[in-house]
């Protein structure tokens, strides 16, 4: 018996269709965009309201900030080193080594403190949110939570979104800071540049509004890693895989999100907090 | 299939604590419940039996609106479930007890601080207060003395017992057991079978059972619904299910291995 043929579908239906598919992959993408803002806001809707459990958000602080001290400022003094070693050789050839401290500190304050030390947290504390609240979803506790009238919103996501965006700044200047000790330290006393105009020149093309635009910028990826990172755990399913791969996405979506907001975020911080950045 | 319906919904019935009416819910393109009707009787052990799979756990998520259903309505003496706001669903939730099918204990907690998690979160009493509350639920259920171990040292048996204790905790109206002997010895299912007994006996609470181990079923419940093709198929007594003659309900008896009354079809 021969299959009846396929219905004959008209050209217009089939453009409409292959527009849609061709188009999938971005609505998918701005559907996950809006699943996030849709989390963010029910979630910071819970603030005000009582049960405040300043417990909850203490443990997220030290879970996110101190948990991650000790790899931000492994990290941090290394960077801060062989960006100064670079500097220092590629400035002696101008000798003009002794501005490695100034151009080095701008660059960390502004761009690679919040960006390497919000890499390290996604890596480590927005994979383990991932992870906690994926085996919370899947082993049902957070179904028990909402079954005891407790919103799972109030007491697992909002102490780490807002513990997220309280500890990304302090990680990032504390990240600044061991860099600058690590610059000055491969600068200064290995590579003998002058001390006197190693930190001279690092005031003077150094300003505060470099450390603020920093701490504006981690402000916002501390709120990304932790937003993602319980995004994925939040919606886990699919078992012990399932936590696995939420985990995954976690750390991926969080890396590639802190990189590309970071060029829209320091396009606006140059806009709004520069005078003389000469960007148009 | 209801005859709950001489009193109306919104007024709390007599006999019928819960009641379900047209309750649709599907996720994705897949149905799950249509249009189910069905009531839970007060201070008895009402058991809903169904074949894996068939949205029997889903059905009772929606009791205490952990779902949402996509149409239908929930009444719990007089109460619209699904019309209540955040705060008096939060007070709401307070009526129910829910004990899951792996137990759902806190990892990070003790067997007392799991106990102790809904008293601390809704009332007021002391520390002192709260530890006595806990010691005696737990020594209700033959678990003092393991108020310091953590759940991943308890057997499942112990730990289904702590999930028990820890709904028990804020005395509520209707208990749901979600298939409560799954994964258990032939022995521990006893046990978990005498321990619903042991608190319905003392608590007189309303419970709702999820199971489809029909030796258990058939020790513990005073009515049985089965759930079948995402409606309910058949509603009654023990005996009525017992001597049914639906062919369905009569095989699914048949092959777990319990006699059935009715004549075989």
């Amino acid at each position: 018996m021969n299959p009846s043929p396929p219905p004959r579908r008209s050209f217009g239906a089939e453009v409409v269709t292959g527009v849609g598919d061709a188009f999938r992959p971005v609505v998918r993408l701005l559907d996950r965009f809006g699943d996030h803002v849709i989390l963010l806001a029910r979630s910071l809707a819970w603030l005000p309201r009582r049960p405040f459990r300043p417990a909850n958000y203490l443990e997220a602080c030290e879970y996110i900030g101190v948990g991650s001290l000790p790899i931000v400022l492994l990290v941090g003094f290394f960077t801060g080193a062989v960006m100064g070693l670079q500097a220092v050789y590629a400035f002696r050839q101008f000798q003009l080594e002794s501005f490695a401290g100034g151009t080095t500190g701008k660059a960390l304050a502004v761009e690679l403190a919040p960006v390497l030390s919000a890499l390290m947290v996604a890596g480590r504390s927005g994979a383990g949110i991932a992870t906690e609240l994926g085996t919370m979803r899947i082993t049902e506790q957070i179904d028990a939570l909402e079954s005891m009238a407790v919103s799972p919103l109030q007491f697992l996501v909002l102490p780490r979104l807002i513990a997220g965006m309280l500890m990304a700044p302090i990680l990032s200047l504390l990240f600044f800071i061991v860099a600058m000790v690590g610059c000055y330290f491969l600068a200064v006393v290995v590579q003998h540049v002058d001390h006197g105009q190693f930190v001279l020149h690092t005031r003077d093309l150094l300003t505060t509004t470099d450390v603020a635009q920093g701490m504006l910028k981690s402000i916002v990826f501390g709120l990304i890693v932790t937003l993602i990172g319980c995004y994925q755990g939040y919606n886990a399913a699919g078992g012990g895989r399932g936590v696995g791969l939420g985990t995954t996405r976690a750390v991926v979506f969080s890396s590639v999100t802190i990189l590309i907001s970071d060029y829209f975020l320091s396009d606006i911080l140059l806009r709004v907090m520069s005078s003389d950045t000469g960007v148009r | 299939m209801s005859d709950a319906d001489d009193v109306p919904l919104a007024q709390a019935h007599p006999r019928w604590h819960l009641r379900v009416r047209g309750l649709t819910k599907s996720f994705g393109a897949k149905l799950v419940l249509d249009k189910l009707d069905l009531d839970v009787e007060r201070g008895k052990v009402n058991v809903i039996i169904g074949a894996s799979g068939a949205g029997k756990s889903v059905l009772i998520k929606h009791f205490m609106c952990l779902l949402r259903p996509d149409r239908g309505s929930i009444w719990v003496d007089g109460t619209d479930v699904f019309a209540l706001g955040t705060q008096p669903l939060s007070l709401f939730r307070r009526k129910f007890g829910l004990v899951f099918q792996f137990s759902a204990l806190f990892d990070s907690l003790t067997v007392e601080e799991n106990c102790a998690f809904p008293l601390r979160e809704h009332t007021k009493k002391s520390k002192a207060e709260i530890k006595d509350i806990v010691r005696d639920r737990l020594a209700a259920l033959g678990l003092d003395g393991m108020q310091a171990m953590y759940p991943g040292s308890l057997s499942g048996g112990q730990r289904k017992r702590v999930g028990l204790a820890r709904a028990l905790v804020l005395e509520p109206e209707i208990l749901i057991f979600d298939e409560p002997t799954t994964g258990l010895d032939p022995l521990a299912t006893r046990n978990v079978d005498d321990m619903i007994l042991g608190v319905m006996d003392r608590y007189k609470v309303t419970s709702v059972v999820i199971s489809h181990d029909m030796a258990s079923v058939f020790r513990i419940a005073d009515r049985i619904a089965m759930l079948h093709e995402r409606q309910i198929l058949v509603a009654g007594t023990v005996d009525e299910i017992r001597g049914s003659e639906i062919p369905y309900l009569y095989e699914f008896i048949r092959t777990s291995g319990v006699a059935a009354a009715g004549a075989a079809p």
